[in-house]
């Protein structure tokens, strides 16, 4: 029984550790943006598909591919960001977006299932297969290899925010658009450029999915909703709160999964109503000087 | 006299929309009699369930301008509360109906505890709590074996032919649509509509004003489960079964939303006008394309196309047109420097300045936005 327990805190920390990037991504649109991006959740899978095709019609190594994958999702996010969420004005800003990025998802998901159809896909590679035994645990290789990227990754976001201009910018726009504008700060670039980045993980993000669970166009909402379980426990707009959350999150989940499989993921919402009901600001939100 | 030409303007108006009405109402009445196929009156059965749905979400959600995407736990409960209230107290045939108020009563018993949590929360929160507050809804549902499992319940059988179950469950849905949009109209006029609003333009000086907002949000929002739940009901009974997927359906959530938005939020025409235009089509689009991609893409699409273009609703939109054709570029009340002859009371040793004049107007636009 304890081993089980052990195993099960391993598994939610590896786990965690992808999801955080995936969140990662998913706050700091929100943080700069003022908006919740639903399309995340698609779009990690249309990462999937694209690493997909990639293994299969150029056998390329999964974690190579991701050299054009991750471009090709910023890219995506851009456009998305440039063509439609930048128009979005006005007192109906939140649910409007909520409305443009889910439409979004609609229709990636849609032609998704006209190409690939319904059938569940998996990615393959001999590390997907194999595992080590570490310690008494047996660990896959593929959660050890997308764990290390997922926290080199987040490293970078880190370093990228704190160390450079860029990162200097979309933190003041973080924190006041007006003051951000008024300083001479390019706030429609940074918009678009966050937006960008934070699709561009979802890229790898995907990859990792696609790995270690079988996936159709539909795997997006279940997804979707416990990413924004994450980010709004670990607070949003917060990075360090999207880490912790999904780690805490995820073993949560598999600790529970022990026991019982299906009540893990009601768990899952059920921990973040709780959470919530005793700090609605989540784990390190900053409470609003006011809301509008 | 310029007072008197706007009381006649107000009352003619009031006349007309008063025979509209009537006429909406008789054509709505006799609107099985005419097409009385069952596939037709299958369309509008949906349509006027989903008038009554979105009319009952605006009531919270557009005049408090909390987005809720939870609404499915209302309807997908009161669909579960009549079919296992059927179920396990043996009720057959008919009697069935008898179980409505129940499905109502599980709504707003439901709505207490879920809005005590999420409406401590605000804007984007507040949406996602709802969105997970579902999620543990569709989830235990599934789970649960009262619930039935993955396999849901079903309902006891009605000794009805297709015409007459339609014919039947057509008015039962229009009495329901009816009963939804008055009770928005009335809380929209009400004290009550006044302080929802409030608390849409600006919480924190609502509250300061003396509005309790949790009791004033939370009142709304049990009320609107209440009626969902009711329609939940209806709609089960119509479709004689229920699973998780169906009764907790995210994409019914997102339609809500979306029908309000085409309309108009926070108005009361606006979702009945875009449950009128959506719902069909969209079930138009399901049967046509049975493998369903299509008509996600096309979903897609439309949605984009509304919040790009027409952000703010056919209602509000519409309304502006209307007022701009009938007043041809002018004003709707003549500027003050014209009226100057009206004595105005004791601010009458007052110059007529040009800012009073646009502070009528812009009063003048208002009360007119409001009417529609």
């Amino acid at each position: 029984m304890a081993r089980e327990i052990y195993q099960a805190i391993v598994d939610g920390i590896l786990v965690g550790g992808v999801y955080a990037l995936m969140a990662v991504g998913l706050t700091l649109i929100f943080g700069v943006l003022d908006i919740i991006n639903i399309a995340q959740g698609v779009l990690v899978i249309l990462g999937a598909y694209l690493s997909y095709q990639l293994s299969v019609s150029l056998h390329l190594d999964l974690f190579l591919g991701l050299l054009i994958t991750v471009p090709a999702m910023f890219v995506v996010g851009v456009v998305i960001q440039w063509a439609f969420i930048r128009r979005l004005r006005g007192r109906e800003r939140t649910s409007m977006t909520l409305l443009v990025t889910y439409a979004v998802a609609l229709i990636i998901e849609g032609i998704l299932y006209e190409i690939y159809g319904p059938n569940p896909k998996q990615l393959n590679a001999s590390y997907v297969q194999s595992s080590v035994h570490l310690f008494g645990f047996y660990l896959p290789w593929i959660y050890i290899y997308g764990f290390a990227l997922a926290l080199a990754l987040v490293a970078a976001i880190y370093a990228l925010l704190y160390r450079t201009t860029f990162g200097r910018s979309v933190r003041a726009t973080m924190q006041d658009e007006t003051a951000a504008r008024l300083v001479g700060i390019d706030v429609n670039r940074v918009a678009a450029l966050t937006f960008g980045v934070g699709v561009a993980v979802t890229a790898v993000g995907g990859m990792m999915f696609g790995a270690t669970n079988a996936f159709n166009p539909n795997s997006g909402y279940d997804l979707i909703s416990r990413l924004l379980a994450i980010i709004i426990l670990g607070g949003l707009g917060s990075i360090g709160g999207a880490l912790v959350a999904s780690v805490f999150m995820l073993t949560v989940e598999s600790l529970v999964d022990i026991w019982s499989p299906e009540w893990a993921i009601v768990v899952f919402y059920a921990a973040l109503v709780l959470v919530l009901v005793i700090r609605p600001t989540g784990f390190f939100g900053r409470r609003p000087v006011r809301a509008q | 006299m310029t007072g008197t030409a706007l009381t006649g303007t107000v009352s003619r108006q009031r006349a007309a929309a008063g025979l509209g009405l009537i006429v909406l109402a008789v054509a709505a009445i006799m609107f099985p009699v005419v097409f009385p196929s069952p596939v037709t009156t299958n369309y509008a059965v949906y349509a006027l369930i989903f008038v009554a749905v979105v009319s009952a979400w605006n009531m919270f959600s557009g005049f408090s301008g909390y987005i809720s995407l939870g609404q499915a736990v209302f309807f997908g409960s009161g669909a579960y509360a009549v079919g296992i209230a059927a179920r396990d107290w043996h009720i057959n045939g008919v009697g069935v109906f008898a179980l409505l108020p129940l499905a109502a009563l599980v709504g707003a018993v439901i709505a207490v505890p879920f809005g005590l949590v999420a409406l401590r929360v605000r804007r984007h929160t507040f949406i996602v709590i709802t969105i997970a507050v579902f999620f543990i809804f569709q989830l235990a549902a599934a789970n649960f074996s009262f619930t039935g499992g993955s396999v849901g319940v079903s309902a006891p059988f009605l000794p009805w032919s297709p015409t007459e179950f339609n014919d039947r469950f057509y008015y039962i849905t229009l009495a329901c649509a009816a009963a939804a949009v008055v009770i928005a109209a009335v809380v929209r006029r009400s004290r009550f509509g006044l302080q929802l609003r409030a608390i849409r333009d600006d919480e924190d000086r609502a509250r300061g004003l003396g509005v309790r907002t949790m009791r004033v949000k939370l009142s709304a929002f049990v009320i609107s489960g209440a009626i969902t739940g009711l329609v939940g009901g209806v709609w089960f009974l119509y479709l004689t079964q229920v699973q998780p997927p169906s009764g907790f359906d995210p994409l019914f959530d997102l339609s809500l939303v979306l029908m309000a938005f085409l309309g108009g939020l926070g108005t009361i025409s606006g979702p009945i006008i875009g449950a009128l235009i959506i719902e069909p089509g969209q079930l138009y689009l399901t049967i046509k394309y049975t493998n369903g991609y299509a008509s996600e893409i096309l979903l897609g699409a439309l949605f984009l196309l509304i919040v790009l273009f027409v952000p703010r609703g056919i209602v509000p939109t519409g309304g502006e047109w209307i007022r701009r054709l009938r007043t041809r570029g002018r004003p709707a009340i003549p500027p003050a420097s014209q009226r100057a002859a009206v004595p105005s009371g004791p601010r009458s040793e007052e110059p007529a300045t040009s800012d009073e004049g646009r502070r009528d107007l812009k009063a003048a636009r208002r009360r007119a936005g409001d009417r529609i």
